[in-house]
């Protein structure tokens, strides 16, 4: 498996569980600051399996990474919660739960493109369309926005990271 | 639970996401050079983690360039657009902060010509045609079928709806406020989202939640401000507001999923709805049938099913004509 295809099956099977990935942790784990620290975590486990074979279907596999991640952190932790464990036990549940399936993402995208970008601070959000729409220079948005090119560069920055979170990870915008 | 000090921490995955993104770009913008490439695949393969977090950020990137779609010209939109009645939390957000205008105007033109200014943007639809066009501001239009709205070209809050009806998700800014005029009025957003149709001499404003005001151009009236579950017509003499439920307001909006709700509707006013956005046009011409109630949701576009519906439901008779079709008793 090269990297590019790696990277493919990842983009394609792996980022859209992400909001069903973000929920289960949200239940599973109490600490709330650590949330995306785990994510991190289980696509890092996820990718050094997947460089050696493929797991086929992605879901079962993605959410058995994520259980396996959290038992290994509590007995780090030594700390046993006992929703923790509870939780741990109902997992089951969050595997078998259907996915959206591709054709409905797939009309929703757009709708949730906007909502991503409602999400956005204004003037990143305008530089975003500005970018993405009317398809200008860093130059020319800078001219638009009455700002330096660094702070436009400062605006898109914030704004890929923001976006994926809410596209990845929080598609209908906070509300779940 | 206070565990995190015993094992070992995880990386931070909001410092190296942030540094994915700066990473990302900095390519965008362009003059990488070969030592930049260097850092950058440096950091690539320091660890998964990197890997990883790149490839979400610039996937999430990408998946941008789809906004695109919002440009004028594009109806992709439209083909992907999302059946908000399916999502009971969509739905909320959609009726929570609307503004519904409903303009008739065929004398609508009459009032703009002198004074569109001469840079302003056009847009159309035909008959049965939806668009939606994305201003720079983050405010959306969406476009019904057949119609007519002209977008100042040196002030982008302002529009002209010539013909038809559009829907507005106004990006609020309150020294700023987004201006629609139809029909010989001006609508004022003082909220954030609203929606406008015209058919023949008079002009709807309906409104779900936020504020606007309405007033006619040209006459010295007072403006009315329209809250929540207001429904306003107006003519050029007079301009009347009741009160309606608000789910009422939103089944009015159904044409931006592409189906018409009816409820308790006569069968005559169904079908002229049917007639706005399709060429094969109803007639009911005997007055009996023309009172029958129908309930329903139908595909706009979909004349035949409509028809097969009143036929076995109402048991009226349908005579297809090709480019007409008689519905009679």
């Amino acid at each position: 498996m090269t990297t590019p295809q790696l990277e493919g099956w990842f983009v394609r099977e792996v980022l859209p569980l992400e909001a069903a990935l973000m929920q289960f942790l949200r239940q599973s784990w109490p600490n709330k600051s650590e949330l995306d620290d785990l994510r991190q975590e289980v696509y890092v486990r996820v990718c050094e399996a997947a460089r050696k074979e493929i797991p086929y279907p992605a879901k079962p596999f993605v959410f058995a990474v994520a259980r396996n991640l959290l038992v290994d952190r509590v007995r780090r932790e030594h700390v046993v919660s006992i929703e923790t464990v509870s939780d741990l036990d109902a997992l089951g549940v969050a595997v078998e739960e259907p996915g959206p399936d591709r054709n409905a993402m797939a009309r929703q995208e757009l709708r949730r493109l906007q909502a991503a970008l409602d999400q956005l601070p204004p003037r990143a959000r305008q530089a975003v369309l500005l970018r993405k729409i009317e398809g200008l220079s860093y130059r020319e948005i800078a001219v638009r926005m009455g700002i330096g090119e660094d702070t436009v560069s400062e605006h898109l920055s914030k704004a890929m990271y923001a976006l994926a979170d809410t596209l990845y990870g929080d598609p209908l915008g906070g509300k779940s | 639970m206070s565990a995190t000090q015993s094992g070992s921490p995880l990386p931070d995955a909001r410092i190296i996401g942030e540094q994915a993104a700066a990473w990302l770009e900095r390519r965008e913008r362009g003059g990488f050079t070969e030592e930049d490439n260097t850092a950058f695949e440096a950091w690539l393969a320091e660890s998964a983690a990197h890997q990883t977090a790149y490839w979400r950020v610039r996937a999430a990137w990408e998946r941008a360039n789809r906004l695109s779609a919002f440009g004028p010209q594009s109806d992709v939109l439209r083909k992907t657009r999302a059946p908000e009645k399916s999502s009971a939390q969509l739905f909320r957000r959609v009726a929570a902060a609307m503004v519904a205008v409903v303009a008739l105007g065929a004398g609508a033109a009459f009032y703009f010509s002198q004074s569109a200014p001469p840079a302003d943007l056009t847009y159309a639809t035909t008959v049965g045609g939806k668009k939606a066009i994305m201003l720079t501001d983050g405010s959306r239009i969406e476009l019904n079928t057949d119609t007519i709205l002209r977008l100042d070209g040196a002030n982008r809050r302002k529009v002209w709806l010539d013909k038809g009806e559009a829907y507005f998700d106004i990006h609020h800014n309150a020294s700023h406020p987004f201006v629609v005029i139809a029909n010989g009025h001006r609508v004022t957003d003082l909220g954030t989202k609203f929606f406008i149709r015209e058919d023949a001499d008079r002009l709807e404003v309906a409104l779900i939640e936020g504020r606007a005001s309405l007033e006619s151009v040209g006459k010295k009236s007072k403006p009315q401000i329209l809250t929540p579950g207001h429904f306003a017509v107006a003519t050029a003499s007079l301009t009347s507001v009741t009160a309606k439920p608000v789910a009422t307001l939103a089944n009015d909006l159904s044409w931006r999923n592409g189906t018409l709700i009816f409820r308790g509707m006569t069968l005559a006013d169904a079908a002229s709805e049917f007639n706005r956005y399709n060429r094969k046009k109803l007639l009911v011409n005997d007055p009996k049938v023309a009172r029958l109630k129908i309930d329903g949701t139908f595909p706009a576009n979909n004349v035949e099913a409509f028809l097969d519906a009143v036929q076995s439901a109402l048991k009226v008779r349908v005579e297809d004509r090709g480019s007409e079709a008689v519905i009679s008793h």
